[in-house]
């Protein structure tokens, strides 16, 4: 079939498509392009040596460690349990199930700070709990457990949520022949199911990260930031930002650019993997 | 190995699936479960492999109490409807994956199971597809690997959900004949559920027609199809053309139809008579015990005998009316749609309004 000139689709007059792709492009320019490239340039606008300076300063470099370390805990805690969650969902009926999934979303709708300030009623030395904690000389809050308590609570939807469409979508015929076919829990586990959710766990894992590496509001509430001990590295960027260290600022965030950069590509390559997984090669298949 | 299923239960919620059924399945035979949807043949069969539990009620496996067994400890090979091959697997690896899971005890080595996956590969006539991934293989193939899988483990009892379900009508006859051939081969206890009376009739030693979460009869596929032992299974076993009316001095009528009954009938009152299609007769004009007009509404030259669908002239049916005739009377007679003909019962099945049972009449002189 031939598509004569004068049947255009809706909206492609030449006009509305390029105004429109203008505007797209505009936009993306001004609100992703250039804050993303002013970083790096303000992060080597002194120099590469202060650069280095600025990057091996004992508080930078305890922020950064500090970070990651909240991240190692913060994305195997939520692994766990994203999967632990959605394989209960999806995989048993029981009362208070759909309540559940909807429960699954509130670090999602509460405002981070608001979840930092849970954290500090409840745990804090004058909270419900932090008092007992207290007496029992355990010290959550304003010290590096709180940090990974209020990013594990921002994060643990990541996991669940790229799981649950999947695993529901694919059923539990594949998991019951396996169970038929003589497989103990844990073979059905890492030989049918771990499989089968791979692509979306990893995709899950690295949004967590992402998320647990830049978290910023409900950690701010709970940190206390004291340098060098509970200072996470956006909470570092903002107190370097406070004291005129626009460089030293620029280098931190650069840093966590950089990271957001690497889980794009990472995030990407996954997309593609999946997309790969879901479209099968079909050839033959008309023959029995 | 035989099956026992005593005084079995089950409900989904409010939902009573299956009513205190008990069914004995001998050894070595085909059996059929058949049912329209709902009638709770699949719960029946994923209740004797494990799958869901019974909520009263035992199963037995040659005479072993297995209702507290585990799925994993039955050993039954379960063929599932949509086949559950594990898609990120090869087909050698799916069928060899009962063999892997094997405690390191019990388990072949590995040349042994590469070996055994070949000798299935062989006898489901796919072993050129060994390396192929399921989303790579076509129906009919996937339902012969996911059998080859569920042999593996040399089953006694084999359990099949609507095998032929998913498949178009030529690879399912294909499929069908070659099942029965390995189950003869084989001689497995093999249970399959199917909605398809033509299947059940055609593959298995014995039929067990359900519905609504009980068993309605349990028979040979002959027997079934000859004696029906309610309108259930009357209507459910093939077509079947309807005259209801009222029954007095010996003739049913309704409208403008009438039938005389056979000597010795003395019943009255509101009746059914039932006719397959292969017991009525058409003519060009009614007969003595009989008249029954009908139109020709659409004609059907497809298959061993010619189809004629018709609507009922002055009276009424709640289905059309099909009859079959061969294509050498088709060709002498030559009707053609909207003709009008009479319908000539043989041998018909009687329904008083609150029977079960139908009394069978005979009009032939013999």
């Amino acid at each position: 079939m031939s598509r004569t000139q004068s049947t255009l689709r809706i909206g492609d007059q030449p006009w509305v498509k390029w105004s429109l792709i203008g505007l797209a492009l505009t936009l993306t320019l001004l609100l992703l392009v250039i804050p993303l490239v002013l970083i790096f340039a303000q992060a080597f606008s002194a120099g590469p040596g202060s650069l280095w300076s600025n990057l091996t300063d004992t508080y930078t470099l305890a922020a950064i460690g500090l970070t990651l370390f909240v991240a190692a805990l913060t994305v195997p805690l939520n692994l766990v349990f994203g999967v632990f969650l959605a394989w209960l969902v999806t995989r048993f009926e029981f009362p208070g199930r759909k309540v559940l999934i909807t429960l699954i979303d509130i670090p999602f709708a509460v405002s981070p700070v608001v979840a930092g300030l849970l954290y500090l009623l409840l745990y804090g030395s004058n909270g419900w709990l932090g008092g007992w904690l207290a007496d029992k000389d355990i010290q959550l809050m304003f010290a590096w457990p709180g940090i990974v308590m209020v990013t594990v609570f921002v994060t643990c939807p990541f996991v669940a949520r790229e799981l649950i469409p999947l695993m529901q979508q694919q059923g539990r015929d594949e998991e019951e022949a396996a169970v038929v076919l003589g497989a103990s829990g844990w073979q059905l586990f890492r030989k049918v199911t771990l499989p089968n959710i791979q692509w979306a766990l990893l995709y899950g894992v690295v949004l967590t990260n992402a998320r647990a590496v830049g978290e910023f509001g409900a950690v701010s509430v709970v940190s206390g930031n004291i340098r060098g001990e509970t200072n996470t590295l956006p909470l570092h960027v903002e107190l370097l930002y406070q004291d005129y260290n626009v460089a030293g600022a620029f280098t931190s965030a650069s840093l966590l650019a950089c990271i957001a950069l690497l889980t794009l590509l990472v995030k990407s390559f996954i997309e593609w993997r999946q997309a790969r997984q879901r479209m099968p090669v079909s050839d033959q298949s008309d023959s029995i | 190995m035989s099956i026992s299923l005593e005084g079995v239960n089950k409900h989904f919620g409010q939902f009573q699936a299956l009513k205190d059924i008990s069914l004995d399945i001998p050894d070595g035979q085909l059996t059929g479960l058949l049912g329209p949807s709902g009638s709770g043949k699949t719960t029946l069969l994923r209740i004797i492999a494990g799958l869901e539990s019974a909520e009263h009620g035992r199963i037995l496996f040659h005479g072993k109490d297995v209702t507290r067994l585990h799925v994993r400890e039955r050993r039954v090979g379960f063929v599932f409807q949509h086949y559950a091959l594990f898609r990120h697997m090869t087909v050698a690896q799916n069928i060899a994956f009962g063999l892997e899971v094997l405690p390191r005890a019990q388990r072949p080595p590995a040349a042994e199971i590469r070996r055994q996956v070949a000798d299935l590969l062989e006898m489901v006539q796919l072993g050129h597809l060994s390396s192929r991934y399921p989303a790579q293989l076509s129906g009919g193939q996937k339902q012969r690997i996911a059998l080859a899988r569920a042999l593996a483990m040399k089953p006694e009892i084999l359990l099949l959900d609507e095998p032929f379900g998913a498949l178009d009508a030529k690879v399912r006859k294909d499929l069908r004949r070659w099942l029965r051939a390995l189950h003869d081969e084989l001689h497995f206890t093999s249970v399959f559920v199917t909605h398809d009376q033509e299947e059940a009739l055609e593959l298995s030693d014995r039929v067990v027609v359900m519905s609504a979460g009980k068993i309605e009869q349990v028979g040979g596929p002959q027997a079934l199809y000859a004696e029906p032992e309610s309108r259930f299974v009357f209507d459910f076993l093939g077509h079947v053309n309807v005259l209801g009316g009222s029954l007095e001095q010996q003739r049913l009528s309704q409208g403008d139809a009438w039938v005389q009954m056979p000597e010795g009938v003395d019943c009255a009152g509101e009746m059914q008579l039932y006719l397959r299609p292969h017991e009525v007769r058409l003519q060009n004009c009614p007969v003595l015990h009989a008249h029954l007009p009908l139109r020709i509404e659409s004609i059907s030259l497809i298959g061993a005998e010619v189809r004629l669908e018709l609507t009922p002239c002055g009276w009424d049916a709640q289905q059309p009316w099909e009859v079959g005739i061969s294509h050498v009377e088709f060709n002498r007679w030559q009707p053609q749609r909207g003709d009008r003909c009479y319908a000539v019962p043989d041998v018909g099945h009687l329904f008083g309004i609150e029977q079960t049972r139908p009394r069978t009449l005979n009009w032939v002189e013999d």
